[in-house]
């Protein structure tokens, strides 16, 4: 078995869009959206790779997908060198437990009329891993107490209007980490929190990934702060990943034109800048558009003829790093 | 005459709960075609300072002290029929939520042309006909003035909050988080936008944010906030190279430098104070590194270490002997 604990390949998330009655009548064909269209990765335990995305490029309907949260269709999508396969009833059961999500809104993450021992015990209960009313408080005790809400039973009875914004988000994150898993999807976790609070969360994320040898899905629009925290980056525009490879690698020498203009853009903190910021003109496209050719290639400012053509492959350009762009 | 000057404005919240200083004892100033920005986490007190010079308070709050004067003339004495032709005439606000600051059921030209009516008394035709002059400034083509907002994208509706805004000539704008919501792309177009606007019609132009990072390529000024209190202001190089306050320092340091090594970043021990009970003293005390007895005991005044430069500590020296 290999040491991949996520392995995807070819991954396609399409949604249908509804269509209205006079629609149908007059035989219009359905709309669809291709929310994630053909991507393939890998993620190895204990690693992050960080979704790098605007909305609407993909990047957390791929998390979605890989947990199962909406249909599919995959060439490959591998747990731990096992096909996921949630209709078998003991193996959902199984993988639930080792594959979990974090959410990005500890607002509404949070069940308003529960309290916050109820909310972090859920999955125990859930799963029949508790016998006794004792065990379920001990086991929420550590497990606040781990997320960094010392000490424990201070917050059992509490709801989550009496919380902050960073401790809610603790709280969800030692719900989903109470039943030890693995792997985590983590979607925009720190993005609805104040800058000072959001550094504890994200220590907390990578002292339990240190702890227990965690891979994260990381999906964030925040390039830089992909940076700081991942191993590696995809970036992704409509579906596709347009390069991925080593976050030091893609920050400091992308070879793709979006991911340059993305890193062109990124505000360095106390530099003043020369003239206006290099944009990217136009929008993106309406993601129910069919296009041919390289998604990148209405707002590519070094596009030629075969872009608006053929669909660019994947090509390793060095070891582990991926870009798919004819002009590379 | 400055264009804008804010003296020691007061503004409190009267709640069941007591009295939230939302923003005491601020001060500061905006010249003709300059751009402040003003940061701090949330609850500071910094979108009630904007709201305060724009005389849009909810009904709790109420400018308790300090003088609002846009070109010498005090704001904060305004009756509420003055108040009217002193909104969008003088000062107009781009809000966050673009998308939802919009009608839907109304057209994008008639909303702007609602502002141009009521305000200048003008046609409705030639209010229409500025609307789409107003669509070309922000670069969208003017004949969508027909259109709805669901057809307008995120960006393209933050343009349009953007036109409104401009719809009466303003001289002075505040974007409170104008692009918060949005894509980083889209959100390099509208600072860009909004830059090309103030140096075209020389206005002033205040932005609200919590993010730093966008402030020093954006603003030639920089008032850092924390609990209703303004702790440090100055050009974006004394706050970003001569950092004065242990309050700046940390909020930097909360940010990924993204040219220097990877390391992450140290955050601020604590959660900001309740503003219903906020601390003895300087108000960043329990948070703060450098923290005395002295800290605990007496509010900093802003004393303006370099020229332009103010800063609120008591343990100035100290930082700047680390600097």
């Amino acid at each position: 078995m290999s040491d991949n604990i996520v392995e995807v390949k070819d991954l396609r998330v399409h949604f249908t869009l509804k269509s209205s009655l006079a629609q149908d009548a007059a035989g219009r064909r359905k709309k669809t959206v291709k929310a994630v269209d053909g991507i393939s990765f890998e993620i190895k335990q204990g690693e992050i790779l960080s979704l790098v995305g605007e909305s609407g490029s993909g990047k957390t309907t791929t998390g979605k997908a890989i947990l199962g949260l909406v249909p599919f269709e995959a060439e490959k999508m591998l747990f731990r060198g096992e096909r996921i396969n949630l209709k078998e009833k003991e193996y959902k059961r199984k993988f639930r437990q080792s594959a979990q999500m974090i959410y990005q809104d500890p607002y509404q993450s949070l069940n308003p009329r529960n309290q916050v021992i109820d909310i972090v015990t859920e999955p125990l209960v859930v799963n029949k891993l508790v016998e006794s009313e004792e065990e379920r408080l001990e086991l929420g005790k550590e497990a606040l107490e781990r997320a960094g809400l010392t000490p424990g039973e201070d917050f059992f009875f509490r709801y989550p209007y009496e919380l902050s914004g960073g401790q809610r988000q603790r709280v969800v994150i030692a719900s989903s980490m109470i039943m030890g898993p693995s792997f985590v999807v983590a979607d925009e976790p720190v993005s609805m929190l104040d800058a000072s609070i959001r550094t504890g969360i994200l220590k907390l994320m990578m002292d339990l990934r240190r702890e227990n040898d965690l891979a994260y899905l990381f999906i964030t629009h925040d390039l830089s702060l992909a940076w700081l925290i991942s191993d590696r980056i995809a970036i992704m525009y409509l579906g596709k990943i347009m390069e991925m490879g080593d976050s030091e690698i893609i920050i400091s020498s992308g070879k793709h034109p979006y991911t340059k203009a993305l890193t062109d853009i990124m505000p360095k903190p106390g530099i003043k800048k020369e003239g206006p910021r290099k944009v990217l003109q136009g929008e993106t496209p309406d993601p129910t558009d069919v296009i041919e050719g390289c998604k990148f290639c209405s707002r590519c400012p070094i596009k030629e003829e075969i872009c608006s053509k053929e669909e660019p492959p994947m090509k390793e350009v060095e070891p582990g790093h991926f870009v798919a762009c004819h002009k590379v | 005459m400055k264009l804008l000057e804010v003296k020691n404005l007061r503004t409190y919240f009267t709640i069941s709960q007591g009295t939230v200083k939302a923003v005491d004892d601020v001060s500061f100033d905006l010249d003709h075609g300059e751009a402040l920005g003003i940061v701090g986490e949330s609850g500071c007190g910094k979108t009630t300072s904007a709201l305060s010079i724009a005389k849009l308070l909810p009904k709790e709050g109420k400018i308790v002290g300090g003088e609002i004067l846009l070109e010498g003339k005090d704001l904060a004495k305004l009756s509420d029929e003055e108040i009217q032709k002193h909104r969008w005439n003088d000062v107009s606000i781009c809000f966050q939520g673009a998308m939802n600051a919009l009608n839907p059921v109304m057209k994008i030209g008639e909303q702007i042309a609602e502002a141009i009516v009521l305000h200048h008394k003008s046609s409705e035709k030639d209010a229409m006909k500025k609307a789409a002059e107003l669509l070309e400034l922000v670069e969208i083509p003017g004949e969508r003035i027909n259109n709805y907002p669901h057809e307008f994208s995120g960006g393209m509706k933050q343009r349009v909050m953007i036109a409104m805004a401009l719809a009466c000539d303003p001289k002075i704008i505040i974007g409170d988080e104008p692009t918060t919501a949005l894509d980083v792309m889209v959100q390099a177009q509208i600072l860009n936008l909004l830059e090309r606007l103030r140096t075209e019609f020389d206005m002033g132009f205040i932005l609200i944010t919590h993010d730093l990072s966008i402030l020093a390529e954006t603003c030639d000024k920089i008032a850092v906030m924390y609990a209703g209190r303004i702790v440090e202001k100055g050009s974006s190089e004394d706050i970003f190279q001569r950092t004065g306050h242990p309050y700046t320092k940390k909020l930097i340091k909360c940010f990924p430098d993204i040219k220097g090594n990877k390391r992450m970043m140290e955050g601020i021990p604590g959660a900001p104070p309740n503003m219903l009970e906020i601390p003895p003293g300087c108000p960043f005390h329990p948070r703060c590194e450098y923290a005395e007895e002295v800290c605990r005991r007496s509010m900093p005044d802003a004393i303006e270490r370099d020229r332009g430069h103010f800063v609120a500590c008591h343990r100035w020296e100290v930082m700047r002997s680390e600097r």
